[in-house]
């Protein structure tokens, strides 16, 4: 019998903590898809974050560095100038890397660092509770803005992919979706191509990839889904905002 | 053997090169050595002061509150630091530049050279850091003439070598001054 | 013998962390301590290694993080307000077990202070300095000399037990310049980094360098694991300097810059017919206790010196016999404060028995 689908080898054998209806599962998976595909996971280094990624050594059959909160980029600096030869890539949530670690990322991506960075955006701190995270969108009820996101008082939401997109150092940018099976295909394609950059030693790559928080945002998973489809993705649209080597 | 000398004077007058090459002389001697240096906040035109210590053993403390010996090159540093040389030291004063007619600093020999002056007559008015030092080794005979000649290949920078010539011409003219 | 340098202080750890072998150096710049990654720019390229100016103190300290963690010897340099910057960093190793060595050129604080020389952020460093209860390895380098060979035995140090190690200082040691002999790498037996991050091949356990301790208990061993562990580094690597202490009615004590401004004041006091000596902790974690309780056995009288309004002076208490009087004179740091081998002499007349 033809075996179809299995278990990504990069990926252990275990159960998650995400809540039912979070998307963090299946970016996971697409990521280890991508390590499998080009035969990495023995000389990958995965840089965890502060918030529900941190476990990334719970589910990656990988080595893993955890950083402190916002600090991911830095800390990859730091292992891949350290080992060349590794494939480094960091896994950070939206408070994490668009919050208190804006100053790493610009940096490490305007320095054009051979790493790969996964950014996941579901408009809220999911582990601490639901609070106001930097790409809240307008008028979004969080635990920290109760009558919603006001841009007068909290500024816009970051657009990451885009912005990051501006930088020299920048050879790779584009924003995904995981909430229907077209986008995951993409997503799929966008996430190999970003370690693509890596393993060619062809510069800074960078996935923004757009999730669900069903728990904090007061829904259930399909609703959530649908919030994905209609709220956010006209407000960040998939895209491929850079693509310098057209791989 | 322990000697201690503290030159003062304003940026630009080659306070810390002197240090430098009294330093090195120093070394070339066998001798361990300390060399502090201390800026006013200047970037330019402040005022720039260094302490060397050199000593057969240990050099103690790189900080002196009364020298045994200071190389005072211009007014301020003079009317800020020549009394605090210790009893039986020596003051070696820069008398193109400060005025100290007059002046008794008790219990310490002062040595009026007019260094800016020897220093014109040798053509190059960079040099007077060169008659300072020369004047502090003939004063004191701390270290021989011959080391502070030789520290110059390792005091200036490569491209300044071809300079040595008339670096040790000023270091003599100084050593005669004072002598 | 080798040839003698003649270098300054700064310039003398960057050499040191060459020839340890240092692969990555992380700084910001600062003063007073901008010539070490003036260094180090210059020539870490030039012997293969990698040098990054960061985009802040934090990001310098966390790349040191990840390039220790993947194996390598890392470093970052600072002065106060960039080293508080770092801390949260320095407590991420520590609670990671990574080794890595920080240079701390003390400067006057607190906030942005000043450039002079300052000894008071001694509390900080010996007490840990972020969050979450932890020690880090502190040398406190006296000369030119000691900047060179205690920026290698940091090197050791950290990597033996597995302990972020600081190399402590202030811009009279850095910025002053001596005759030195740039001393080959001490050959050190080291254990194998096998913690390291290295991509995980087949058959071999998943290394994860890591701070968040969330099973039952397992916080709890860990710091318990450290004490014990800083028990064994008390035990065998206290180091200090004692000097003219043997029948010494007057022990005057103090560490780097001071102690050598007091090195001239006990030799004035001898001179003067005093019976005086010195005790320099090199060493300030660990602290050298049983050499302040040894010598406080027979001698009764201390005269700790700081340029801080005291903070070694509660290890000196600590660590003295309980009948033994420790008397203090300190300047805090500022322009103009830096105490002269005579004020210091002065002081050791108005305590010496």
């Amino acid at each position: 019998m033809n075996q179809v689908f299995s278990r990504p080898e990069s990926l252990k054998d275990v159960q998650t903590h995400f809540c039912p209806g979070c998307q963090h599962g299946t970016i996971h998976r697409l990521v280890a898809e991508a390590m499998d595909e080009f035969g990495i996971r023995d000389r990958t280094i995965g840089i965890a974050s502060v918030g529900c990624s941190v476990f990334l050594y719970s589910y990656f059959d990988i080595d893993v560095v955890e950083a402190p909160h916002g600090r991911a980029p830095a800390v990859a600096t730091g292992a891949k100038r350290a080992r060349p030869d590794k494939i480094v890539f960091t896994y950070q949530g939206d408070g994490d890397l668009a919050a208190i670690g804006t100053s790493e990322i610009i940096h490490a991506a305007n320095r054009g660092e051979a790493i790969t960075v996964i950014f996941v955006n579901n408009t809220t701190y999911g582990m601490t509770g639901g609070q106001m995270a930097p790409t809240t969108m307008p008028g979004q009820k969080t635990s920290t803005s109760p009558y919603g996101r006001d841009i007068k008082n909290d500024g816009a939401p970051f657009k990451m992919a885009e912005l990051l997109s501006n930088l020299d150092g920048v050879a790779f940018s584009a924003r995904v979706a995981v909430n229907s099976p077209k986008n995951v295909l993409q997503a799929r394609k966008m996430i190999k191509t970003a370690f693509q950059y890596q393993v060619e030693g062809k510069g800074f790559s960078f996935i923004e990839a757009l999730s669900t928080c069903p728990t904090n945002w007061g829904m259930n998973p399909l609703q959530a889904n649908q919030r994905l489809a209609d709220e956010m993705i006209p407000y960040f649209p998939l895209n491929v905002f850079k693509n310098s080597e057209n791989l | 053997m322990r000697h201690d000398v503290f030159i003062s004077g304003y940026g630009g007058q080659g306070v810390l090169l002197a240090g430098n090459l009294l330093s090195y002389a120093a070394i070339h001697e066998g001798l361990n050595v300390s060399f502090f240096p201390s800026y006013g906040v200047e970037k330019r035109g402040g005022s720039a002061m260094c302490t060397i210590v050199f000593s057969d053993g240990d050099t103690g403390s790189p900080v002196v509150g009364h020298p045994s010996v200071s190389v005072i090159l211009n007014q301020l540093s003079f009317d800020k630091y020549a009394a605090k040389v210790k009893p039986g030291g020596i003051c070696i004063v820069n008398s193109s530049l400060v005025e100290c007619d007059g002046v008794e600093l008790p219990e310490v020999e002062l040595v009026k050279v007019p260094m800016n002056r020897i220093a014109l007559e040798l053509e190059d008015i960079r040099m007077l850091n060169m008659v300072a030092c020369g004047a502090y080794v003939a004063k004191t005979g701390a270290l021989k003439i011959t080391s502070l000649e030789e520290a110059l290949k390792k005091a200036l920078p490569e491209r300044n070598h071809r300079l040595i010539p008339a670096n040790v011409k000023a270091i003599r003219a100084g050593a005669v001054a004072a002598g | 013998m080798s040839e003698k340098l003649f270098v300054k202080g700064n310039e003398a750890v960057a050499m040191a962390a060459i020839e340890a072998g240092v692969r990555c150096y992380f700084g910001y710049p600062i003063t007073p301590q901008s010539d070490i990654p003036e260094y180090l720019s210059r020539e870490l390229p030039k012997n293969g290694g990698t040098f990054i100016q960061a985009e802040s103190e934090i990001g310098a300290i966390n790349m040191v993080l990840g390039a220790s963690a993947a194996g390598v010897r890392a470093m970052t340099s600072s002065s106060g307000p960039g080293i508080s910057l770092k801390q949260e960093g320095i407590s991420y190793m520590a609670g990671s077990e990574l080794p890595g060595v920080i240079v701390d050129i003390m400067r006057q604080g607190p906030g942005l202070g000043g450039i002079d020389a300052s000894q008071a952020d001694y509390w900080q460093a010996t007490r840990g300095g972020g969050h979450g209860g932890y020690r880090i390895i502190v040398l406190a380098p006296a000369s030119v000399q000691e900047m060179y060979d205690l920026t290698m035995l940091a090197f050791d140090l950290s990597d033996l037990y597995r302990i972020p190690a600081m190399v402590l200082a202030d811009s009279v040691i850095g910025q002053m310049k001596e005759s030195i002999v740039a001393n080959p790498r001490p050959q050190v037996e080291l254990p194998a980094k096998e913690w390291a991050v290295r991509g995980r091949k087949a058959g071999e356990p998943q290394n994860v360098v890591k701070s968040l301790k969330l099973g039952d208990g397992e916080m709890e061993a860990f710091h318990w694991a450290m004490l014990d562990r800083y028990k064994v580094l008390a035990e065998n690597e206290n180091r200090w300097e004692e000097l003219l202490t043997d029948d010494a009615e007057l022990i005057v004590t103090a560490f780097g810059s001071t102690a050598r401004i007091s090195r001239t004041a006990v030799a004035m006091a001898r001179e003067a017919g005093m019976k005086v000596g010195l005790l320099r902790p090199i060493t300030l974690f660990p602290f050298p206790a049983r050499a302040y309780l040894s010598l406080s056995q027979r001698c009764k009288r201390f005269l700790d010196i700081e340029l801080s309004t005291g903070q070694m002076i509660d290890d000196v208490r600590l660590s003295v016999a309980r009948d033994a009087d420790v008397a203090f004179y300190g300047r805090p740091p500022g322009a103009g404060s830096l105490p002269t081998p005579e004020e210091i002499f002065e002081q050791i007349r108005k305590v010496y028995p």
